[in-house]
């Protein structure tokens, strides 16, 4: 989307890779995996971000209709992205993704279900998903983020993101996770 | 009222100016349409997409072309020649589908004294 995009020059990590296993802060047993491709785990998901709460959203996504949620999954759920979900049993309670930009890198982001944050189950979403992006060969993420949106800017910043871009309505921030090739 | 459409933020897609151009027409008594590109070969482009656009859907327009910041360029345009309304392209959108507003969009929003549509 654009190629003069900044990163920065540190490589973070290690991170963890998925599968992962913890007890959230409220005892509940979480595994992250990858997305397997099946129609159970897409249900799962699309029923997640069905149950979304609005105020949530981020610049307009996950969309608000069930129909523009699968339109929506379906392009991020394509093969050429990587997708993980944290599973609380068969319910779908957060989801990470990176997905191509046409420019070798990657955007990446992340959602969890209101009753399931702040239970530590972000951080080890997004760790776990740049630990999976960088098995995969991928050398750097970007995101954007509404600057008011302090809880996920800290989270970002935490796992080594830097803010690149600060001069448009959205705050744009990236990590590298492996020198260039 | 009088509607000033800008066209050729950097991700004006040619359904995108379509749209806005069709949006814009249905509440505009008198419409422009200014192009804005850094360079002939854009304006070319764009000028192709607008025309093909008013002549398909029978809209009636005068089109100008502005070269400069494009933000500035329309927000002074709509103030010095009395226009009621801009309206832009606002739907661009990340890889992921996230929703982003660029720098020409932004000036506009924050600059103009008119009122400003976006178009979705």
């Amino acid at each position: 989307m654009n190629s003069e995009r900044r990163y920065p020059e540190t490589v973070s990590g290690p991170f963890e890779e998925p599968p992962v296993r913890f007890s959230d802060r409220d005892d509940r047993d979480i595994e992250i995996r990858p997305y397997d491709g099946s129609e159970a785990e897409y249900e799962a998901l699309a029923e997640m971000y069905v149950e979304f709460d609005p105020s949530d959203r981020a610049q307009g996504i996950p969309p608000g209709r069930e129909s523009r949620v699968r339109t929506w999954l379906d392009g991020i759920l394509a093969e050429d992205c990587y997708n993980l979900i944290a599973w609380d049993g068969d319910t779908a309670a957060g989801h990470s993704t990176l997905v191509p930009d046409g420019d070798d890198d990657y955007e990446l982001a992340i959602f969890v279900l209101q009753e399931y944050q702040e239970a530590g189950i972000g951080t080890h979403l997004i760790e776990s998903l740049l630990g999976y992006g960088d098995s995969e060969g991928i050398n750097c993420v970007w995101l954007t983020v509404e600057r008011w949106n302090h809880a996920a800017v800290s989270l970002y910043e935490k796992v080594g993101f830097e803010t690149t871009g600060a001069e448009s309505f959205e705050l744009e921030m990236a990590i590298r996770l492996a020198e260039d090739d | 009222m009088n509607v000033l459409v800008g066209v050729g933020s950097t991700n004006d897609s040619p359904a995108a100016i379509e749209r806005t151009i069709r949006r814009a027409a249905k509440v505009a008594d008198e419409l422009t349409v200014a192009i804005c590109s850094p360079d002939a070969a854009t304006d070319e482009s764009l000028a192709a997409t607008v025309t093909a656009t008013l002549e398909e859907h029978d809209i009636t327009a005068s089109t100008r072309h502005v070269s400069g910041q494009p933000g500035s360029e329309l927000v002074d345009i709509a103030e010095s020649e009395g226009f009621d309304e801009i309206v832009l392209a606002g739907g661009q959108t990340s890889p992921m589908g996230k929703i982003t507003i660029d720098k020409t969009v932004e000036f506009v929003v924050l600059n103009a004294h008119t009122t400003v549509t976006l178009v979705r």
